[in-house]
């Protein structure tokens, strides 16, 4: 590559520059504003107030984004943002997991609000260079740029016209091209997309990290909701963010040593525990697969089944690891100091198909949902396919999870004839067709093909299918594994109905991340009643919450956990964990929080999510419905493939007796059974979260918990 | 005699010298991360192979979450 010739290109359209200062526990008090209409630069003021009671992170991200949009605001208006905040918790180094940023935009999947977290260096870069968000409004007219340079404090918008945009070669590029020599660039980070993310809804943004041991840049993602598709509507290629050295305390924090002890402690755990836990250090979050299978919870066939023991041993979590490089095992983290290490890549993987044939590349990942969702879900049990899947999704700015959702709907709308081979343009997409979906994946970077209906996400592509009288509606609707527009992550939660509360009840969509009650539910029955599963879907997604506010990852919460863990009160919320989580907080910021104050600094974020959904038209009971396949058989072949776990449910929850009914019959009655349930629960947590019946949260609560604004209670006043 | 315990709500078949590793064999639990009370005991991991379980006892198998 000829970066010279490419910076030659580069005409600065703006340069900005700010004061250096230092960060004060935790935060700049100060935010960035970037308009790519005007190309005009400013700083924001961080309140007191808005510590208080939106702490930074996505709390940020969504107050920045309410005050710039009005309720009308498209994902393609200009004022539509992205905005990045990495929290008062991020950048530090004794505590592990504490590289995290939280983007927020109106989505184009959506059209509400959506939130993603993601590792990668460019949220603490863009925290040591003296900003705690980053707001990206306004369009360019032409391809740009955005550097943070904290080396010169200066920020800078320039035209990049020959860079590329595939991100595996967009972020070398800039990393070679800002670092002052190999040694310096692991101070450079950089965040793009990538082409499919200019001709889909469902693009997804690549934060990068440089690591010195390969001697290439590495890739996270920001995921879900098709925020690189923001990113590349607003003719943005990249951000750049420089930094001038990760030293000790650069948060400039309250009392390091009691971070430091924390940080020592689990660091103890992960060396002496890991091993004999997850093997998060080996396998990363794909030690998840076999497990998941046994359980009968991997998606397989589109979410149909919850296993394939024939095949799973070929997507193994063992094969995953055979393949991960395992020389730096202890040192595959996404930020400095992270002993969980679960970063894991494949070096050296020679690609089959795509502009890249025959190349060599390093692939990170895969982790469990990639492998869930390219793989089983789409009936494909094959390593090296998941593998290059993952790879072009990465370099084209596609989301793995929205993408194996739905080409597994895709490939069953296939199977049941909805789609043929002249509707696809020439693709075969059936199930286990590896082939046939790369083929669609390559299609979607180039915007042409099956490829652009396939890039819209599943939502569209029902309504396109129904509108050409292919399919019937209903049925698409039931087996379209999406809620909200967004599509569900990797887990099959016909039986816990926890579960499917947790995943439908979400504020932006089906992702487990507010809360994974499978286990708790299903296996261990610890939550039978209609309450106990409403203070679970209370207290989990607001504990969640929290890791976002914060600049923190949720995994070292619980993917390792301490020797004596079984013996405290509540093992599965991790209390020991907590508390080092309470410790961290207030050893950064300098506050006096305990474990009750932290939910409920996540509660008041999460209140306000809901209001700004309601606000946007969305975020009420109607919207909280699930497909039926989430919540039970939807085909007879379903039904029958574990018809004895149907019928002795029918017998012993519902009272029916099976004998001499037919399959539909028992079908009928067991989906009046769990639909009703499902609607009981909305019921229950509804109540325990403060809302009424429709999902709305009360002004009461909204008192309760310190989040009665002005503006808030405008939108919630006339729906109590 | 009971020739049963109940393992998370779910009654199973009791053989003699059952221990706390045939439940989690019988009923398939292969994931690490357990807690285990049987009739309200807690059982340390290391104690899973040599722990007998008595004929009616009431098994809890508290698998604790991980990955997302």
């Amino acid at each position: 590559m000829d970066l010279k010739a490419m910076k030659n290109e580069h005409k600065q359209r703006k340069l900005y520059t700010y004061q250096p200062h230092e960060i004060k526990l935790g935060y700049n008090n100060r935010t960035l504003h970037v308009n790519l209409s005007d190309n005009e630069i400013s700083e924001k003021p961080v309140t007191q107030f808005m510590k208080d009671k939106f702490v930074g992170g996505k709390g940020f991200g969504l107050k920045l984004l309410w005050d710039a949009t009005t309720p009308q605001t498209k994902w393609d208006d200009p004022e539509n943002e992205i905005i990045i905040s990495p929290g008062p918790c991020a950048g530090i180094t004794q505590y592990s997991g504490a590289g995290k940023s939280l983007v927020v935009s109106i989505s184009p999947q959506t059209g509400s609000i959506i939130d993603s977290n993601v590792g990668g260096y460019f949220g603490p870069y863009m925290k040591f260079c003296g900003f705690d968000a980053l707001e990206l409004q306004g369009k360019s007219d032409k391809e740009v740029i955005v550097v943070i340079n904290g080396r010169t404090n200066t920020i800078s918008i320039e035209e990049a016209p020959m860079e590329e945009v595939n991100s595996h070669i967009l972020v070398e590029q800039l990393t070679e091209m800002y670092a002052l020599n190999d040694k310096d660039k692991i101070n450079v980070a950089v965040v793009s997309a990538g082409k499919a993310a200019d001709n889909s809804l469902i693009g997804m943004l690549n934060f990068s990290f440089y690591d010195p041991r390969r001697k290439h840049c590495r890739l996270k993602q920001a995921g879900r909701g098709g925020i690189g598709t923001v990113l590349r509507n607003k003719k943005i290629k990249a951000l750049v963010a420089i930094g001038t050295g990760v030293k000790g305390d650069l948060n400039h924090v309250a009392n390091l040593k009691a971070i430091s002890e924390r940080g020592q402690k689990f660091n103890k755990e992960m060396r002496d525990l890991d091993e004999s836990q997850c093997e998060m250090r080996t396998k990363g979050t794909a030690h998840l697969m076999e497990v998941m299978n046994e359980y009968d919870i991997l998606p397989t066939k589109n979410f149909k089944y919850g296993k394939d023991d024939s095949q799973i041993a070929n997507i193994h979590s063992e094969v995953f690891k055979s393949k991960f490089t395992q020389t730096w095992k202890n040192l595959d983290g996404c930020w400095f100091g992270c002993s969980m290490s679960c970063s894991k890549a494949v070096d050296g993987f020679e690609l089959r198909t795509g502009p890249y044939k025959g190349e060599k590349v390093i692939v990170d990942g895969p982790e469990y949902e990639t492998a869930a969702g390219v793989g089983s879900n789409c009936g494909i049990f094959d390593a090296d396919h998941i593998i290059e899947v993952n790879f072009y999704c990465d370099t084209y700015g596609i989301c793995t999870i929205t993408f194996g959702t739905t080409t597994a709907f895709l490939m069953e709308c296939y199977e049941k004839g909805i789609l043929n081979k002249e509707r696809t343009g020439g693709l075969e997409l059936n199930f286990g067709n590896k082939d046939a979906a790369l083929e669609l994946l390559h299609q979607m970077a180039k915007g042409e093909g099956f490829g652009l209906i396939a890039g819209k996400g599943v939502r569209a592509a029902k309504k396109i299918f129904a509108e050409k009288g292919w399919g019937d509606i209903n049925f698409m609707n039931d087996i379209g594994m999406e809620n909200k527009g967004l599509e569900y992550s990797q887990y099959v939660s016909k039986e816990s109905l926890a579960q499917q509360g947790g995943y439908a009840m979400t504020n932006k969509g089906p992702q487990h991340d507010e809360a994974w009650l499978i286990f708790m539910d299903m296996v261990n029955n610890q939550i039978p009643t209609f309450d106990d599963k409403a203070e679970a879907l209370h207290y989990f997604p607001m504990f969640r919450t929290w890791f976002g506010l914060q600049g923190l990852c949720k995994l070292p919460w619980n993917d390792v956990e301490p020797v004596d863990n079984c013996e405290t009160d509540e093992p599965a919320k991790v209390p020991d964990h907590v508390e080092s989580y309470v410790v961290v907080y207030n050893s950064v910021t300098g506050n006096n929080i305990d474990k009750e104050e932290l939910i409920r600094q996540s509660e008041r974020v999460y209140n306000f999510q809901r209001i700004f959904n309601i606000r946007r038209g969305f975020g009420l009971r109607e919207h909280d419905a699930q497909p039926y396949r989430a919540c039970g058989p939807v085909t007879k072949e379903e039904y029958k493939s574990r018809a004895e776990r149907y019928d002795k449910q029918l017998k012993e929850f519902i009272g029916v007796d099976p004998e001499g009914k037919s399959t539909e019959e028992k079908m009928a009655i067991t989906r009046k059974y769990r639909e009703d349930r499902y609607e009981k629960l909305l019921d229950a947590v509804y109540q325990r979260r403060g809302w009424t019946k429709n999902g709305v949260p009360t002004i009461e609560h909204l008192k309760e918990i310190g989040m009665d604004l002005p503006e808030v209670i405008e939108v919630v006043k006339p729906l109590q | 005699m009971d020739r049963t315990i109940t393992v998370n709500g779910n009654v199973i078949e009791w053989f003699e010298g059952m221990t706390v590793t045939d439940v989690l064999s019988v009923m398939k639990y292969t994931f690490k991360m357990l807690v285990i009370h049987v009739n309200e005991n807690i059982i340390r991991r290391e104690k899973w192979p040599e722990t007998k379980v008595p004929a009616g006892a009431d098994v809890k198998v508290i698998h604790l979450m991980s990955g997302g």
